[in-house]
């Protein structure tokens, strides 16, 4: 499949509106549907569809193992920052209100970084487990 | 009667699912039993949620009658448990396969009782 | 405002911090570090609140300033802050035991993995204890479960992988048992709260789908805590997973299991309804004797030293449940108390059969099953291991002097009170069971003349044996000066009962 032109071809010209379509859903998760866990998978799913086309290697390279196990990581550590944040404002833990003078747009910050550490694990969880799986087919039969 | 037809669904879900992960010695097809048996409760939380006539909970002057959005929220929650336990099955049905050759479960057990009567290992 | 009332959220928090910056830091001995300091915090906290619990009540906490029933709440009272010391207590002395172990057990690269898995496990069994909202209750069960199902796998044994698996299935049907009972009671009530959810259900209690969630909650659990006859999963699981792994795993995660069925027993479904109206204990009663007398008989058989002790955790966890069967305040407290009593007591003995193992172990080599032909002989070369482990193993048989005979104390004296005076008979015929079990390990290392030609071994390394003796000593200790196990168990269990309905 990855020597495949007009995969390649159309995979390029499809995997950054892909991409911006995600972080479309990431913003606009506050107030509508969408938010970190789609925008998460759909950024996810954009890289999965490059390494489909252009082969697991070439992936490899543009995001790297050590890349997708930070995000991994640091996605959970932006959620429980965001919780912790809570705590130094005087407020519970992950107390929204808290996070600025006008309640709702402490809600407002609160929810953003949230779904900003939902979307990096998600991705990384994705990417992880598709590059756990495509890099063993190889090596049997 | 038909009030109750998304719970016959739910139900011949759930039994079907549980009847695959029983009566079928693959791996992987164990791990589509569980899924199944897993997407069951999916619907059983979302399908009371709904409100005919209810509009996605966004406040708005127009609407008086809006759906649950608790539901979605904890199934998206256990999606996403389903999904990483899933992962985690595939994972380990790759790694049995690269350990013993095969992902039928009689085939696993007859392997390793071989090993266990040439080593004098205890019996599994 | 204090850093003081938000130990609550810390105790939860500050573990699950500490795994991704395992994985962030890659490097082993740091990710051991991390994880080692936020498990022994953790412990800090767990007492912290206890005493807090102790002196002035049950503690709620409002994760994000919701108010309950819509926000999240953590809830403490005397039942979990004791759950909590005994969950965050192992983890403190098994992680510091982990390192010596697992330079042994686990290849080099992926070390920082299992402190992270073995961090995320830990901050699992705490949320579980700690949260009082039915639906995180499940979300925290499969943190714990997932990250053991991970640990598990990384035994050196390619039975590991199998065992994990299997766990993985039987696990993932509890999971979803649980999660269909929870379902329905937010079905029935309209809340996740689970103090809320008891008032709202007690207009609502004998409705079928609330029997239908007490059902599969039931059997959700008894699959998850491995109690008498879904414990299939258990003796496979206990014997290939990494030393360290089944001593965390079989001292901590069926006994949070056990108090989630409590707490939802008690605390929701109330007394009454579980105990007086079904025959639920009678049930119980039976299937905790089986569990008692043929777990116990099929561990005498056993050949490996961990799968002997895997079996008679199944049978120690039928002494749980008989407690929980007479429906009294000391039945239940004996089986409160037998969380920490059974708990200290299988961890040591678990972390004590992995020095053994570890100390069996060539460097670089596959580190060898703990079995009777490998350990004859050895009490002259191992006198302080085999000597810890003939100590826990006075605690599985309830000799005075040890944490178990409280346990076997109390059951007896919750018998005796029902005027159930064979259940009496039974207790002492499962004990006299247990020393047959201890008795072979006893003969095999004490009495047998090392194999011919096996290298002389030394004493295990102070790394390995010192955290296993803090959890014999406290086998020990707690047989002697009952003043925290007793005290708290009747304390919670006079709570449940008088709060239940």
């Amino acid at each position: 499949m990855s020597n495949d032109l007009v995969l390649r071809v159309i995979g390029r010209l499809l995997i950054p509106f892909i991409l911006l379509f995600a972080l479309y859903v990431q913003f606009h998760g506050d107030f509508g549907p969408g938010g970190g866990f789609q925008a998460g998978v759909i950024i996810a799913a954009g890289l999965i569809f490059f390494a489909l086309t252009h082969g697991v290697d070439t992936a490899r390279k543009v995001v790297p193992d050590w890349l997708v196990e930070t995000m991994l990581a640091s996605g959970v550590l932006i959620y429980a920052g965001v919780g912790l944040a809570g705590l130094l404002f005087g407020g519970n833990y992950l107390d929204y209100f808290v996070l600025d003078h006008n309640p709702v747009h402490g809600q407002h910050r609160g929810i953003f970084w949230v779904e900003v550490g939902v979307a990096t694990t998600v991705s990384g969880v994705m990417l992880k487990i598709y590059y756990m799986f495509a890099s063993r087919s190889g090596s049997e039969d | 009667m038909f009030g109750h037809f998304s719970y016959i669904i739910t139900v011949f879900l759930m039994v079907a699912g549980l009847f695959i992960i029983i009566a079928r010695g693959n791996l992987i097809k164990k791990l589509v039993g569980l899924s199944i048996f897993q997407t069951s409760v999916y619907l059983l939380y979302i399908v009371p949620g709904k409100l005919v006539g209810g509009t996605a909970p966004i406040i708005s002057p127009q609407y008086t009658v809006y759906s649950n959005p608790l539901p979605h929220v904890l199934i998206l929650t256990a999606i996403v448990v389903g999904v990483a336990t899933l992962a985690l099955g595939l994972a380990l049905a790759v790694r049995i396969r690269e350990a013993y050759g095969t992902i039928e479960e009689d085939e696993i057990l007859a392997r390793d009782h071989v090993v266990v009567a040439a080593s004098h290992e205890e019996p599994v | 405002m204090s850093l003081a009332q938000h130990l609550p959220a810390l105790q939860v928090v500050l573990p699950l911090i500490s795994a991704p910056l395992a994985v962030l830091l890659r490097r082993g001995a740091v990710a051991f570090a991390i994880v080692t300091a936020a498990a022994w915090t953790a412990f800090a906290i767990a007492i912290a609140l206890w005493l807090q619990v102790a002196a002035d009540g049950a503690i709620s906490y409002h994760i994000g300033n919701w108010q309950p029933p819509w926000g999240i709440e953590y809830r403490i009272d005397r039942l979990n802050s004791f759950v909590l010391v005994l969950v965050s207590g192992i983890a403190a002395v098994v992680l510091p035991y982990s390192r010596a172990s697992v330079e042994r057990e686990i290849p080099r690269e992926s070390h920082y993995l299992f402190y992270a898995m073995l961090g995320l496990c830990f901050t699992g069994l705490l949320g579980i204890t700690i949260t009082g909202d039915a639906f995180n209750l499940f979300v925290f069960l499969e943190i714990s479960s997932l990250s053991t199902y991970v640990l598990i796998a990384l035994g050196r044994d390619r039975r590991a992988l199998t065992a994990s698996y299997q766990y993985l299935i039987m696990g993932s049907i509890g999971a979803t048992f649980i999660v269909i009972a929870i379902g329905l009671l937010y079905l029935m009530t309209g809340t996740l709260n689970l103090a809320d959810m008891a008032t709202k259900l007690a207009a609502i209690k004998s409705t079928r789908p609330v029997l239908a969630a007490l059902a599969f909650f039931t059997v959700g659990v008894s699959l998850k805590a491995a109690i008498f006859p879904l414990h299939q999963w258990l003796p496979n699981a206990y014997t290939y997973a990494p030393s360290a792994v089944t001593a965390l795993v079989a001292a901590t995660a069926t006994k949070v299991t056990l108090y989630a069925l409590i707490r939802f027993y008690f605390t929701i479904f109330g007394e009454s309804m579980v105990f007086k109206s079904l025959p639920l204990p009678e049930i119980m009663l039976v299937l905790s004797l089986f569990a008692m007398l043929v777990a116990n008989f099929v561990a005498i058989f056993q050949t490996n030293l961990k799968r002997l002790f895997a079996y008679s955790s199944v049978g120690q966890i039928g002494y749980i449940t008989l407690g929980l069967s007479f429906d009294s305040v000391h039945g239940l407290a004996a089986s409160i108390m037998h969380l920490v009593n059974h708990g200290i007591a299988k961890g040591g003995i678990f972390l004590l059969i992995g020095a053994i193992v570890a100390t069996l172990t060539t460097r670089q080599g596959m580190p060898p099953a703990p079995t009777f032909d490998r350990l004859a002989g050895l009490a002259k070369q191992m006198p302080l291991t085999c000597f810890g482990i003939v100590i826990g193993g006075f605690s599985l048989i309830g000799v005075p002097g040890t944490a178990g005979f409280i346990t076997k104390w109390h059951l007896i004296l919750a018998a005796i009170e029902k005027d159930q005076w064979w259940l009496v008979g039974a207790i002492l015929i499962s004990s006299l069971l247990a020393v047959t079990y201890v008795w072979r390990f006893v003969e095999v290392a004490y009495f047998r003349a090392p194999p011919a030609g096996s290298a002389p071994r030394g004493e295990a390394t102070y790394a390995l044996l010192i955290p296993a003796y803090v959890l014999i000593a406290a086998t020990i200790w707690f047989g002697i000066d009952t003043s925290f196990t007793v005290d708290t168990a009747l304390d919670a269990a006079q709570l449940l009962m008088h709060n239940s309905r």
